[in-house]
């Protein structure tokens, strides 16, 4: 089965300069009780873009119609606390292609990655130039090339290279499924069982 | 040979096969399974047309989204009962283990995998929940995976994972009365950050460690994410071998002397290098409790809020954190009122955190301000607290004891504390909205839980433990 292929995205960003993001705040764990992966984009950070009567908050960046696109800029430590891959569905439901922050939690990078969804990490000094290039300029592109690792801000005339893990950059390009290639081991898995556990 | 590390030979020892600059194939000896994040993952092999591949290995409870009152009747959400009997259809078609809502080893899946005789030294154990870190007090490697995850074990046994690095953490010397294993790891973590240990899996070493028992080790391990470890371990030792031979009955998984002699091996060779190496003093620790939004904003119970870090972007997000839980830096919360008192979770719903908050509550009464959520980590905590007696000193006291579950730590069932209200509880995140939307949460432990809740406010617990 193919699985999601990322090659090119060029898009505005909107900033979200907050840290240590959890998951719960990504997706509340009552909205967890669905069966499929669909329709979680909906409840992308529920409890801040409403308020308590479910009216938007206008304050929060994903009611503000100046900040559209698919790339999400955030802060430090995103992703962290619950394993729940609903958090990246709920991302990627919404529209996200991709996240830039200057460090992701561990469980949150490996779910984003096997979802298509690409964990762009860089400084904290270029995540800061980032926030102020964004804020002067709501609609300003950014271009994130995944074949050369690079992150370009054109109108900055900046081009920072970004690291992935090549394994994971090779799925991502050519659209390649995990589960398939472990299927694929089936052979040596079953000689490893008898070996080492036998 | 080169000096090991523990985590580095269990690691290398379930190694299928490094793909060279990619990760390692990394074989699964016990995957667990709840409802919550494995129905999408089952939808995925159905999609692909193919079997579990060892449905021996895994095995499957109901513990998130179940209700923990009336237990017998059917579950009242429509949605939740559809994804309990999604996971009793999915176990079923599939030939896998499951202790569903009735059954007698029904509970947390972190509580029951250990006192079923499941979790082992030496094992590599992954389950779609980030605290299966908790399973690493027995010295076996123990993390938490996403659904698609989930799907690779379930169509493999075996999982794509880059190796992390390895950290040891020793906590030299004794710790002091009232002071518990929730207390060590919250200092640990408020010392650390939340982030502070990401990329790493941690060894938790010295003797305050060793002197832990293994419902101490568990609540230390589980919390190991809340830094941003992988996992936690800490090496088996007599403590942990009578623990699992203890248990081995319970289902009869019996203990070989093959695994005695194999567990005797599992220990951090002399002169192994770890990649990070920190130390703490116990007799620093001091009772714990958190003020913010995140499990590395915590002081001691009778600290003062620490003053906002210098930089501009850290400040703004430590005063979104307070102004959440209503509260400014300099002020002391010891005194400060509560509503709810939580006891339960996968970090302290065991019967030594009951036995723990029963000795405090014992010959007093709850607060009437206070609303108490009692609820016990499995069916199996459940009933020893009913030999035990313990459920009379809660009775007597004026709490209830519920059915066992996840309840109030992720409150996706009803038990959920209202906005702005206050709860003191032992679980393990504080995360804004975690305990119902506009909760506001206070980690603490089973001790300085039930001071909470027999005096309606932040205490230590210190002067209501007779010693």
């Amino acid at each position: 089965m193919p699985g999601v292929q990322f090659t090119i995205l060029e898009s505005p960003c909107v900033p979200l300069p907050v840290e240590n993001i959890d998951t719960d705040q990504i997706i509340p764990a009552r909205y967890l009780t669905a069966t499929s992966r669909e329709g979680f984009g909906e409840k992308l950070f529920r409890d801040w873009r409403y308020k308590p009567d479910g009216e938007p908050d206008k304050q929060f960046v994903l009611n503000n119609p100046e900040y559209k696109g698919s790339v999400l800029v955030t802060g430090r430590n995103f992703g962290c606390g619950s394993s729940r891959e609903h958090a990246v569905w709920a991302l990627y439901d919404y529209g996200f292609r991709a996240v830039i922050s200057s460090f992701f939690a561990d469980i949150f990078k490996n779910n984003a990655l096997n979802n298509g969804l690409l964990p762009v990490v860089i400084s904290a000094d270029k995540l800061e130039h980032l926030f102020m290039l964004v804020n002067r300029e709501p609609s300003m592109k950014v271009r994130i090339d995944l074949e050369h690792q690079l992150l370009e801000i054109p109108k900055a005339g900046m081009a920072l290279k970004f690291d992935i893990n090549p394994y994971k950059k090779e799925c991502l390009l050519r659209g390649l499924d995990d589960i398939d290639y472990l299927l694929s081991l089936k052979g040596e898995i079953e000689k490893f069982e008898k070996n080492a556990l036998g | 040979m080169k000096p090991k590390t523990l985590f580095g030979k269990i690691w290398d020892s379930h190694v299928v096969k490094s793909i060279p600059g990619g990760p390692d194939v990394l074989y699964i000896d016990m995957h667990y399974i709840h409802e919550v994040t494995s129905p999408q993952a089952f939808e995925g092999l159905r999609r692909r047309g193919i079997k579990v591949f060892r449905p021996g290995k895994t095995l499957a409870t109901a513990d998130h989204n179940i209700p923990t009152l009336n237990q017998h009747l059917p579950i009242k959400d429509e949605i939740s009962r559809k994804q309990v009997d999604t996971l009793g259809k999915n176990t079923g078609d599939y030939g896998i283990n499951f202790f569903g809502m009735e059954h007698e080893f029904n509970g947390i899946v972190h509580v029951i995998g250990p006192e079923l005789g499941f979790t082992r030294p030496g094992m590599t154990i992954v389950c779609g929940d980030s605290h299966t870190s908790t399973h690493g007090a027995f010295g076996s490697v123990a993390f938490g995976i996403g659904t698609s995850e989930v799907e690779m074990v379930l169509a493999s046994q075996c999982l794509l994972q880059y190796r992390p690095s390895a950290m040891r953490i020793n906590v030299t010397g004794k710790l002091n009365n009232s002071v518990t294993a929730k207390d060590l790891i919250m200092y640990i973590i408020s010392r650390l950050s939340s982030g502070g240990a990401t990329g790493y899996f941690v060894e938790y070493a010295g003797e305050a460690i060793e002197s832990l028992s293994m419902e101490g080790r568990m609540t230390v391990c589980n919390m190991s994410i809340e830094m941003g470890a992988r996992g936690g371990l800490i090496a088996p030792d007599k403590t942990t071998l009578d623990y699992v031979n203890e248990k081995a009955g319970k289902i009869n998984i019996p203990v070989s002397d093959r695994n005695i002699e194999y567990w005797s091996t599992l220990r951090t060779d002399p002169g192994a290098v770890y990649d990070k190496e920190i130390s703490f003093n116990a007799s620093e620790i001091t009772t714990m409790i958190t003020f913010g939004t995140n499990p590395g904003m915590a002081m001691p119970v009778g600290g003062t809020i620490p003053d906002p870090p210098a930089d501009e972007k850290e400040a703004a997000s430590y005063m979104k954190s307070l102004s959440y839980m209503n509260f400014r830096p300099g002020m002391k919360l010891e005194g400060q009122k509560i509503d709810y008192v939580f006891l339960g979770s996968c970090t302290n719903g065991r019967i030594e955190d009951f036995r723990a908050f029963a000795s405090v509550i014992k010959g007093r009464k709850k607060a009437d301000s206070v609303t108490a959520l009692i609820v016990p980590g499995s069916k199996m905590v459940e009933k020893q607290i009913y030999t035990e007696k313990l459920d009379s000193v809660f009775r007597e006291a004026g709490f209830e004891i519920r059915q066992p579950g996840c309840s109030s730590c992720l409150a996706m069932n009803e038990d959920k504390v209202p906005p702005g209200k206050y709860a003191v509880s032992t679980s393990n995140r504080n995360f804004e909205g975690r305990q119902g939307p506009g909760a506001r949460t206070i980690l603490a432990s089973p001790l300085t839980a039930a001071a909470a809740a027999v005096t309606g406010r932040i205490t230590d617990p210190s002067g209501l433990i007779s010693n």
